[in-house]
């Protein structure tokens, strides 16, 4: 085994093989770029060497930096985490040249797969059902019309070297293909440097389920189920969870042993991906299909570690060193059920944005890197948070938005999604936009819960974007309770000031709640609280300052069982905001004594903003796209903001004309300064 | 004797109803509330007594001797805030339209006397019309009596002004002089002269909103501290704000529990200073998680937003801090921002209020606007304010501090009790690159060796030990442990006594 390895890769990846490493006795080194120099995987390895600048392309891209690190260190092998170099051959390749493991596949597995024309002819020559097809050059638009009429329509126009969705076009006619294929070859020419088109069956209702792969250096290979992936936006996963609702065993064998012989017809070892596209139309199962085979660890490999108890880094280290597979596919289980969200830094209440920067507050569910492959128990589950940020880190522009990977796993699908939906609750992000309100929604959907996933599940769902996850009545009364008490406890604390008159007064016992514009009488007496005249059982405690509290509704007499609620509090003026099962509600709160005149009060409409163009960060205007009078689209660029020695560009939130231009370049600009506005 | 008692109550019931319902309905149209259902708002449940209620006017000219209405325009009395005696005035806008006679003078000189007397902070409600015309000189001498104690009462009790309606001529110099101004957003205007004046005299068109309202207050003017939503969030905030006063300046800070740690420990405080001068952070960040519970009531947040002014509690008693703002204007000490500070050091020197002072400063903002309107007298107000306070001075250095500005920001010269730098303060003259191209200056065609000299700079300046050894620093601490070492401060601090020279009244540079 090997004394000492290398992580090329940062944040919760690092963080993660960091992790399996030290529990095998294995020394770690991580490398580093300048913005990556404070971060938790830079503490948690034994050793640490500095690899250049921020941007990738000049340090965790650069092989040769990586090979020196390894030399400088005595590191004897390299884990390469998942993007950056782990599917580069060049790297492994580097790596064997200067005597170092690679802990991956073999090279040649890696070049197979890495193409996309290539990686499919293998498929279908190793028995893979590939969607129906055409692999091989297109000569011009009237081979292209001939070849999609012979499949039959829809049919997809991919570039080969294309993926994140770039240089793909659907086409349902012939005429949709004859306008749209010397498009698809121009993006394909401009976007990655090759022309090469395919052109192959559209599936409908996809659902997205992988198999994973683990094989050693001795010709043993195993698939340890499925994943399914199908909750993405713009092609990016957001939710995975093994097993999938939609297959049953006999898909998964068929599934499973294809893939193996897949693996096999490559000479693969490691741990692999082969990602499959499912018709979830046919009910039967039979329809799945070749995607792509990804060599290295996928993001979402803890919910298959979860379900099946393999820690897969361990196995690939431990094949990478020579070893066996510990296990045979007889003994590969289903245990449960485990669902992961991805926790991103990007801001759902506005389209989704990516936000970065300074995580003023940092605290999730449960301690990252704690507990076993499940995580931390919790009643007859686990979570587990694979992260590589802490409180006061930067979520920085240069690398993956990813704040932390959430993980549950418990005996059932619905448990398992209960309990994500605690644990969000509980995950407390503050400093940047974040998607949790947003995972909490999708984790309460009653079509997630149903298991009728397709890839177009948050488009169809959210077609007008996220405007946070509804709350129906019960949820409403439980707030307007947790609201009552949350207030009279700010009230009696304020009531312990010193220097008091006479004796010291006891707070109001009746609030007039108001919760997303719908007011709720709450009454407090003694132990009791009552919501428009109905007894709310709630146990609860809070001491005025706690920004999470945690209440339980319906326990039995003797304090047991129960629906807890965990709710995060923030005092506003005259209420309260809570953040709670996906949505955020303003809380009006006030002693009913005062709630009547509350009526006077004239609502005051926010501005509308979206005809706004406001300076995000205090910057340099730098370049000013647009002038008044101007016609602008939706997503437009209109200005340029240099801050912090970064260009960022600021596009239109909505179409318009140009009405009022309030800066130039040149100017400094504050946070929050209207830099031009629409009509 | 029943039949007096009936009577009171008659008259009671008559003068609650002030300018009866259809004015009520009028102001609440307006989106107002009435003099005393503000009260029932801004008081604990109850508490409310109201005096002078049958006070009526004593005009005759142009038809008021046949309009007489109970309480003459104007609620005066006294109640609690969370159980601490407040003395309270509010103006009747539904009663001659809230003008100001004689009487109604009167009326409040009565509550600010009686406030003298015993030590408690006056609040007044405003919403008056200004001076009662038909009483012409008399309504102007009611205006003066007022400014009069306003004067006296300074730095004596803390007097608090809302304006929530109009607030204008004459009538604007009595809140002004007192010491916090909250406006309510969209229903509250201050000027001197109005809009049709305004015209008249400059051919200007304004509105009243653009000429004084809340946001024209707190943003631009910095005239006002705050601005609110509406009654109720004016009235509730005013009410937490009351509860960091202290009722007089006879009296200590007041103090209420919390169950937040004194010596809690801010980890993340050890990161917030980014890796480049040249970036800024949230100064915001640095306090509330300095400050009990997260908990800080910040006066002008949106006027001169480089310097950051306002309330928080240290094991549950109250402290002013002022902060230097890095993300607004690198943090730089110019004209407005040395005004808002300096008069918010006063006020906590007057009240025996701590004075917690976070310190990342470049300097003073250059140019010909801020020299040809005076940064030399204004910006000598803050170090004025500063050197003259002798409550409990504690001062946290993050960054930058450079130049004059690190004397005036609460330095250990200026009489600082506790001066602590972060480990990444750089207490200096000026940044390096600007010392180096003034020192060597006949090098500044040669970039190498001004790169070079400039790394010897920073190497001897940009830190905190020249200062420290010089013990202008008392100890250089952990930016996580920066709680503990000010709540340690403050109650080692308790006992501080320091007393300024006798003197009639100091001559600040107004």
């Amino acid at each position: 085994m090997f004394k000492k390895i290398l992580i090329a890769n940062r944040g919760e990846i690092a963080c993660r093989v960091i992790k399996s490493a030290r529990r095998m006795g294995i020394q770690t080194v991580a490398v580093y770029s300048d913005a990556d120099a404070r971060a938790p995987f830079v503490q948690m390895a034994d050793e640490a060497v500095h690899i250049g600048p921020a941007p990738a392309a000049e340090s965790y891209l650069i092989a040769d930096k990586i090979i020196d690190a390894c030399k400088q260190t005595g590191a004897e092998a390299v884990h390469p985490g998942y993007g950056f170099l782990s599917e580069r051959t060049s790297f492994a390749e580097a790596l064997a040249e200067a005597g170092i493991e690679f802990i991956g596949p073999p090279v040649n597995a890696i070049a197979a797969m890495g193409d996309k024309i290539e990686s499919k002819k293998l498929a279908r020559e190793a028995g893979v059902n590939v969607v129906p097809g055409f692999v091989g050059e297109i000569r011009d638009t009237e081979h292209a019309v001939e070849i999609a009429n012979d499949i039959g329509y829809p049919v997809m126009m991919k570039a080969s070297a294309g993926g994140g969705g770039k240089g793909m076009r659907l086409a349902y006619s012939e005429k949709d293909v004859r306008e749209g294929f010397e498009a698809t070859k121009r993006e394909g020419l401009n976007s990655f440097g090759d022309d090469r088109v395919f052109i192959e069956k559209f599936i409908e209702n996809p659902r997205h389920i992988e198999i994973q792969i683990l094989g050693d250096k001795h010709g043993n290979i195993i698939y340890l189920n499925e994943r399914e992936c199908s909750i993405q936006r713009r092609h990016q996963k957001v939710v995975e969870e093994a097993p999938s609702p939609f297959v049953t065993p006999e898909m998964r064998k068929a599934m499973g042993e294809q893939c193996v012989a897949l693996a096999r017809a490559v000479g693969y070892y490691s741990a692999g991906t082969v990602e499959l596209i499912v018709s979830g139309a046919d009910k039967t199962g039979q329809s799945f299909y070749f995607l792509e085979m990804n060599t290295r660890l996928q993001v979402e490999h803890p919910v298959t570690e979860a379900i099946t108890g393999v820690d897969l880094v361990e196995q690939m280290i431990k094949v990478a060193a020579g070893g066996e597979l510990g296990l045979k596919q007889d003994n590969v289980k289903i245990d449960g059920w485990a669902i992961e969200n991805r926790v991103y830094a990007e801001d759902p209440y506005r389209g989704f944005l990516p936000s970065t920067g300074r995580l003023v507050r940092y605290d999730p569910p449960v301690p990252g890197w704690k507990g076993g492959i499940r995580g931390v128990e919790e009643g007859t589950g686990g979570i587990r948070v694979d992260d590589g940020v802490m409180e006061g880190g930067e979520v920085s522009m240069f690398y993956d938005p990813m704040i932390a990977k959430l993980v549950t796993w418990a005996p059932t699908r619905d448990e398992a999604a209960d309990l994500q939906i605690k644990a969000l609750d509980a995950f407390e992000i503050e400093g940047l936009g974040h998607n949790i309100d947003f995972l909490s929604a999708i984790m309460q959907h009653p079509r997630f819960r149903s298991g009728e996933l397709t890839t177009g599940f948050i488009a169809e769902e959210y077609p007008e974007g996220f405007e946070g996850a509804p709350a129906g009545r019960t949820l409403r009364t439980r707030l307007a309770a947790i609201g009552a008490f949350v207030a009279a406890a700010y009230a009696d604390r304020a009531r312990r000031i010193d220097g008091q008159l006479g004796n010291r007064l006891r707070p109001p016992a009746k609030w007039s709640v108001k919760i997303d514009g719908e007011f709720h009488n709450a009454e407090l007496s003694g132990d009791t609280i009552s919501v428009d005249g109905e007894a709310v059982d709630m146990a609860l405690e809070y001491t005025p300052g706690q920004r999470t509290l945690a209440a339980v509704f319906d326990s039995d007499e003797n304090g047991d069982g129960g629906e807890q609620l965990i709710v995060q509090i923030k005092p506003v003026p005259a209420g309260f905001e809570f953040t709670t099962r996906g949505a955020k509600h303003a809380l009006r709160i006030l002693p009913t004594s005062m709630a009547k005149f509350d009526k006077h009060m004239i609502e005051k409409i926010p501005p509308d903003m979206s005809k706004f163009l406001v300076c995000p960060m205090p910057g340099l205007l730098v370049s000013l796209n647009v002038e008044e009078g101007d016609e602008v689209q939706l997503g437009q660029p209109l200005a340029v903001i240099e801050a912090m020695k970064m260009e960022n560009i600021l596009r239109a939130e909505k179409a318009g004309v140009v009405a009022k231009v309030n800066a130039k370049a040149g100017d400094s600009l504050a946070v929050d300064a209207i830099i031009l506005e629409l009509e | 004797m029943s039949a007096n008692i009936a009577e009171v109550e008659r008259r009671r019931a008559a003068a609650k109803l002030g300018g009866g319902q259809k004015r009520i309905d009028a102001q609440h149209a307006k989106g107002r509330l009435t003099a005393r259902e503000r009260l029932e708002v801004l008081l604990d449940e109850d508490s409310f007594e109201e005096i002078d209620m049958y006070v009526e006017h004593n005009c005759v000219d142009f038809g008021m001797a046949e309009q007489h209405i109970p309480g003459d325009g104007v609620v005066t009395g006294s109640g609690t805030i969370n159980g601490r005696l407040v003395y309270v005035f509010s103006q009747d806008f539904t009663v001659f339209g809230g003008s100001l006679s004689e009487r109604h003078a009167e009326k409040i000189c009565k509550v600010m006397d009686a406030a003298m007397k015993v030590g408690a902070p006056v609040i007044g409600l405003n919403d008056s019309g200004g001076a009662r015309i038909q009483e012409g000189v008399a309504s102007l001498g009611g205006y003066a009596e007022v400014f009069q104690r306003n004067v006296l009462a300074s730095g004596v009790i803390p007097q608090l002004s809302l304006i929530m309606g109009p607030c204008a001529g004459g009538a604007v110099y009595s809140p002004s002089m007192t010491d916090f101004i909250f406006m309510v957003e969209d229903s509250s205007y201050m000027f001197v002269t109005g809009p049709e004046v305004v015209k008249t005299v400059t051919n200007e068109v304004v509105t009243q909103e653009e000429l004084g309202g809340a946001s024209t207050h707190t943003v631009k003017s910095g005239v006002a501290d705050l601005a609110c939503e509406n009654d109720i969030v004016a009235l509730l905030r005013a009410r937490d704000f009351m509860d960091f006063l202290p009722a007089s300046n006879r009296e200590d800070v007041p103090e209420r529990p919390t169950s937040d740690p004194w010596d809690r420990f801010e980890e993340s405080l050890d990161t917030i200073i980014p890796a480049s001068a040249n970036q800024p952070y949230d100064m915001h960040e640095v306090i509330r998680k300095t400050v009990d519970e997260g908990e800080f009531f910040e006066i002008q947040p949106r006027h001169a937003a480089n310097i950051i002014c306002g309330f928080g509690r240290i094991e549950g008693r109250s402290v002013g801090i002022v902060a230097n703002q890095p993300m607004v204007l690198a943090g730089v000490l110019d004209i407005d921002s040395s005004k808002k500070a300096a008069r918010f050091v006063r006020f906590c020197d007057a009240f025996n209020i701590p004075i917690l002072t976070f310190v990342d400063v470049p300097g003073f903002l250059p140019g010909t606007d801020q020299e040809h309107n005076g940064i030399i007298k204004h910006g000598a107000k803050l170090l004025f304010a500063y050197a003259e306070a002798t409550v409990p001075k504690i001062t946290v250095i993050t960054r930058k501090a450079y130049g004059g500005a690190y004397d005036v920001m609460a330095s250990k010269h200026l009489r600082g009790d506790l001066n602590y730098a972060w480990p990444t303060a750089e207490i200096a003259v000026m940044g390096a690159k600007g010392a180096v191209e003034i020192i060597f200056r006949q090098d500044r065609d040669n970039p190498e060796k001004i790169a070079e000299k400039t790394k010897e700079y920073e190497d001897r300046f940009a830190n905190p030990f020249v200062a420290a050894s010089k013990g202008f620093i008392d100890e250089v601490i952990m930016p996580h442990s920066t709680r503990r070492r000010i709540a340690l401060g403050l109650r080692k601090l308790r006992g501080k006594e320091l007393a300024n020279p006798w003197k009639k009244h100091d001559n600040i540079p107004l």
